[in-house]
C-alpha cells in the first residue's frame, strides 16, 4: 500500500513575516498508483460501510483531510 | 531568448504577518494596470514600433517581468504560512476555495487577467500614449497600496516599484519626442 499523503519541507527564510509551516503535504490518492482498476478487488464487508466510504473498494478509499495532519513524518 | 538571473531586481522584505495585504498586492500581479499587463503590452508592441524606440520597449518589458517577480515574492511570503482560517479572515477565502495558496493572475477582486487589458494599435503615437497612461495608472495603484500598508519593509519595495513607474513614464514620453522628430530643427524647404 502506498502512503496517502506526501510531505515536504519548503524553504523557510529567517525573514519570513509569518510563523512558518515547516512541513507541507499533498494528497496522493490510491488510484494514482493503479492506472487501471484490476478486476476482482476485495470489497467492503457491508453496503453500509461502502456507503460511508463513498466507494465499494477499501483499496480505493482516499481519506481527507490527512488523518495524520500535524504529525511529524520521517 | 532569455537569460535568467536567479535573484530579484530589488530585495523584497516583508516584516509583518498581514495576509490581507496579499489580497491588495494581487492587483499589481494580474490586474489591468499590473506588471503582467505591462510586460506583455510592451513586449508585443515593440515589433511594430519604429526602430528608434524598439530597444526601449524591449528593455522596459524585461524590467516589468522583474517587477512581476518581486510582486509574486511579496504575495507568496504573505500567504505561504497562512492557515485556511487566516486566509478567510484576510478576505482570501474565495481565493483559497479556488487556488489554495497558489498565486493566480487575477485582480484584487478576483477577476482573471484578460488580454483586453492591453492594446496594440500599430500606430506608434497611440501605442506610446497608452504606455504612458499605463505607467501612470500603475504608479497610482502603488500609491493606493502603500496607503493601505503599514509594513515599512514592504513599503520600501513598493516605493522602489512606484519610482520605476515614474521613470518608465518619462522614458516613454521621451520616445514620443523622438518620434515627433522635427522639433527644434531648422528645416529649410
Amino acid at each position: 500500500m502506498h502512503s496517502q499523503f506526501k510531505y515536504w519541507r519548503p524553504y523557510v527564510s529567517p525573514y519570513d513575516p509569518c510563523k512558518p509551516i515547516r512541513v507541507k503535504s499533498y494528497s496522493t490518492p490510491p488510484h494514482l498508483y493503479m492506472n487501471f482498476q484490476p478486476p476482482g478487488l476485495p470489497q467492503f464487508q457491508s453496503p453500509k460501510q461502502a456507503l460511508m466510504h463513498g466507494t465499494l473498494w477499501p483499496q480505493l478509499y482516499s481519506p481527507y483531510p490527512d488523518p495524520n495532519k500535524g504529525v511529524e513524518k520521517p | 531568448m532569455f537569460y535568467y538571473e536567479k535573484k530579484l531586481q530589488y530585495p523584497v522584505r516583508v516584516s509583518t504577518c498581514n495576509p490581507m495585504l496579499a489580497k491588495f498586492l494581487i492587483e499589481q500581479y494580474g490586474g489591468a494596470d499590473g506588471e503582467l499587463a505591462a510586460a506583455l503590452r510592451y513586449m508585443n508592441q515593440r515589433y511594430t514600433i519604429p526602430d528608434k524606440v524598439i530597444g526601449l520597449l524591449n528593455d522596459i518589458a524585461m524590467e516589468e517581468f522583474s517587477h512581476l517577480e518581486m510582486i509574486a515574492t511579496m504575495i507568496y511570503k504573505l500567504t505561504k504560512d497562512a492557515t485556511p482560517e487566516q486566509m478567510k479572515a484576510a478576505g482570501l477565502g474565495d481565493h483559497y476555495a479556488n487556488h489554495d495558496r497558489a498565486l493566480y493572475y487575477h485582480n484584487a477582486s478576483g477577476v482573471p487577467w484578460t488580454a483586453s487589458y492591453i492594446q496594440a494599435k500599430g500606430d506608434p503615437i497611440a501605442d506610446l500614449y497608452e504606455d504612458i497612461a499605463a505607467e501612470e495608472k500603475a504608479r497610482a495603484t502603488y500609491q493606493w497600496i502603500i496607503d493601505m500598508s503599514d509594513d515599512p519593509d514592504l513599503n520600501d519595495g513598493l516605493k522602489f516599484l512606484r519610482e520605476r513607474e515614474v521613470i518608465h513614464s518619462l522614458r516613454f514620453r521621451e520616445a514620443v519626442e523622438i518620434l515627433k522628430d522635427e522639433q527644434g530643427k531648422k528645416k529649410v524647404y
